[in-house]
């Protein structure tokens, strides 16, 4: 495949783990967190571990969208298909996410809920078109590179004066997400969770830009380095991730500079403000209560909020006692130190949200990952 | 006399309705008209209940496998649900090592379904059957009401004969053995995944759906120690390569970049985000041997239509865990899991 084989080069790979293992200084550790599921990954599926020095450990954080949605949330979606009779639309992995009461989207589904998995924002407004007796919700979820196709979605249903389109709005934001991050405890309280920098998130970039990161640079003296989703990418971000904590810089380099500038997408950028005004406060999971992360629709689009129009109040639903999602997400935790991880806890029945989508810190290592915990042994 | 005072099938604009299935005329004559035409032999002339076949020649024993079909598109590029029907139960026969001897069908119909379709679809069906050199010798059909069934969904099974002596198990697999794949893999799957999706390449993503018999044959005969055949279909690669490790109680290790992939299978998974190692094949075989037959019967299957491109992709090791692991392209090591959940409905 042309543009895409050329950055999964093993050849280049072994040049390049040799020169990160040659600059890597002796006795020195380094703990840098790859904040998207993209990455976690790229790094799981092509082995980048074996080829990083072990100085280098990758911190895996919360970039995976229905990793961080909360129980609260899938809940709603699950009401307004169940209660309501809506015909509720989303993204693959979100059908799986465990909700209260044992329930999923799937076994929702299953139990006569009308809940359909889609690969576009623009399917939902199309079955709503198809079907003007229906009430369609599309449950939005994602980061900014998500954002943009919904706000479409909303200016379009306007257009069309659709009456039987809304969407269950829950996108979020990654800067507040870092910054939840580094203001944590276990960050900020020195030495508990060491953090040396962080590899800035691909897609979301390109939308948003390379300039938001520079508040964390400065701020919190954390180097970030934009990097692409393939394997060569994250390894280059390492690289130089470890050239600026060995001569004290605290910068926002940009690896992914074939599809990511300074200022992003600015007609993507317009829609989403014309169409979405920041939240007070959103409830993440892994995070809690997060000031200002995440969007609601504008009071001009009100006719196309789910929640305004079902009145739907939002319960927060505490995770199991036992999962280790919250902490994981934070970086606090890896997927093995969580007693469930591998017992209860399977890529087929997820407890916790990280051991759903092929980008969550669990379901990565269990899938791609996991013969490292054990060493081999022959057959008795 | 006047033909038969019957009024034909309109095989053209007809659709099947519950009377096909009732047990009165309207059945005997789709049975007739359709399957008895296209299907015809000995066997089905004589309108029994079951049909009696030879005995095995001495030694030699009985293998039977039973296959369901439920594909969604019933055409797609490559084949349909009646020649995949054929194929894939002759391959669960002739990965055993037999030689496939006779078939029997079942269909079930859904109300409404177009003649025209099922006539062509049993056309295919027999002439895959032909092709393979293995006539249906039983049937039946069902017809039920509109909403109960997605179009036709058809049952096979099938008869072999394994000759004296052939013992491939899934619980053959040793230590230091080596792991071949007659050709790439995920095509079956990635065409019906294109074919769902509106995905439009070049050139069509073609399904490999294959009777392997031939193909299986050459393989025994080629390694006398061979330990095993498979027919990698849903779950791809990686779930019929689990199911190895499961049975024999090894390890296998893969390398990546022996694994072959066709460039536009390998694009349309980096599009969607599959892994073509999860992606059904119904052409395929995977034979485990002894390292010092593996070269033999690369070079044997390599030298039939159906194994060009085989290639010898792994070896197998001794690991209490079982685990199916692979050496990345790009220089790393991971698991090669079971796939979790379905990753494509209704494949075969």
């Amino acid at each position: 495949m042309k543009y895409v084989d050329e950055f999964r080069d093993g050849a280049i790979a072994r040049g390049l783990a040799a020169a990160i293992a040659r600059e890597v200084e002796p006795g020195r550790r380094y703990a840098f967190m790859e904040f998207c599921g993209g990455h976690t990954h790229a790094i799981s599926r092509y082995g980048v571990a074996d080829l990083l020095p072990p100085a280098v450990r990758m911190v895996h954080g919360p970039g995976c969208p229905v990793c961080v949605l909360p129980i609260g949330r899938i809940d709603q979606a699950i009401r307004l298909a169940l209660d309501a009779g809506a015909t509720v639309c989303t993204y693959g992995d979100t059908l799986r996410v465990p909700a209260s009461g044992g329930l999923s989207m799937l076994r929702a589904r299953a139990r006569g809920a009308d809940i359909r998995m889609i690969y576009s924002a623009a399917d939902a407004l199309a079955l709503a078109r198809q079907a003007p007796q229906r009430q369609v919700v599309f449950f939005a979820i994602g980061f900014e590179t998500t954002t943009p196709p919904t706000a479409l979605v909303i200016r379009e249903a306007a257009r069309l004066g659709l009456t039987n389109f809304s969407v269950l709005c829950c996108h979020v934001l990654t800067p507040a997400a870092i910054t939840a991050i580094l203001e944590s405890p276990e960050v900020r309280e020195l030495g508990s969770v060491p953090l040396d920098g962080f590899i800035g998130p691909a897609h979301v970039s390109t939308v948003i830009g390379s300039r938001p990161y520079a508040h964390f640079a400065e701020e919190y003296r954390k180097p970030v380095v934009i990097a692409g989703f393939e394997p060569l990418d994250v390894m280059q971000a390492v690289r130089m991730l470890v050239r600026q904590v060995n001569e004290g810089r605290a910068e926002v380099e940009n690896e992914f500079t074939r599809a990511v500038t300074a200022d992003g997408n600015l007609k993507a950028q317009a829609r989403v403000s014309e169409v979405f005004e920041l939240r007070r406060e959103f409830e993440w999971r892994g995070l809690g209560l997060v000031p200002y992360s995440a969007l609601r629709i504008r009071a001009p689009f009100a006719a196309f909020d789910a929640e305004a129009r079902f009145g739907l109040d939002y319960r927060p639903v505490p995770d199991h006692p036992s999962c280790e999602c919250g902490a994981i997400l934070r970086g606090v935790r890896s997927p093995v130190d969580c007693k469930l991880f591998g017992t209860v806890c399977t890529p087929e029945t997820p407890m916790g949200s990280c051991m759903v989508s092929s980008e969550g810190a669990c379901a990565a290592h269990y899938t791609y990952g996991r013969f490292r915990d054990i060493p081999l042994t022959a057959a008795p | 006399m006047k033909k038969a005072y019957i009024r034909p099938l309109d095989l053209r604009h007809g659709s099947v309705d519950l009377s096909h299935g009732g047990g009165g005329r309207a059945m005997a004559q789709l049975i007739a008209d359709v399957f008895g035409r296209a299907f015809d032999n000995e066997w089905l002339r004589r309108g029994d209940d079951g049909a009696v076949l030879p005995a095995p020649a001495p030694g030699e024993r009985l293998v039977v496998a039973t296959d369901a079909h439920v594909v969604s598109p019933l055409f797609f590029p490559g084949g349909d649900i009646g020649c995949l029907a054929v194929h894939g139960t002759i391959n669960d026969v002739a990965v055993m090592g037999a030689r496939p001897l006779y078939l029997a069908a079942a269909f079930i119909i859904e109300e409404g379904f177009p003649l025209a379709d099922l006539v062509r679809l049993v056309a295919s069906m027999a002439a895959a059957a032909r092709e393979a050199g293995v006539p249906v010798v039983t049937g039946d059909t069902k017809v039920v009401e509109k909403g109960k069934g997605d179009g036709l969904f058809i049952a096979t099974t099938g008869v072999g004969a394994l000759p004296a002596g052939c013992e491939l198990s899934g619980a053959a697999a040793r230590p230091g053995d080596a792991v071949i794949v007659s050709g790439t893999v995920g095509d079956h799957g990635m065409a019906i995944m294109a074919q769902r999706e509106n995905l439009a390449f070049d050139a069509a993503i073609r399904s490999d759906t294959a009777a392997l018999h031939g193909l299986a044959a050459v393989a025994v005969a080629a390694a006398p120690g061979l330990r095993l055949l498979r027919d990698p279909t849903r779950g791809g690669l990686a779930a019929t390569l689990n199911e190895i490790a499961q049975q024999s109680a090894v390890g296998i290790v893969l390398d990546e970049a022996a694994i072959p992939v066709d460039p536009q299978v390998a694009a349309a998974c980096e599009f969607l985000g599959l892994d073509p190692l999860n992606i059904a094949n119904e052409g395929k075989l995977i034979a485990v041997c002894p390292a010092a037959e593996a070269e033999a019967l690369v070079a044997a299957l390599r030298g039939h239509p159906l194994g060009r491109r085989a290639a010898r992709i792994g070896e197998v090791i001794a690991d209490a865990h079982r685990f199916v692991q692979m050496k990345t392209a790009f220089g790393g090591r991971r698991m090669v899991d079971w796939l979790a959940g379905e990753q494509l409905p209704r494949i075969c």
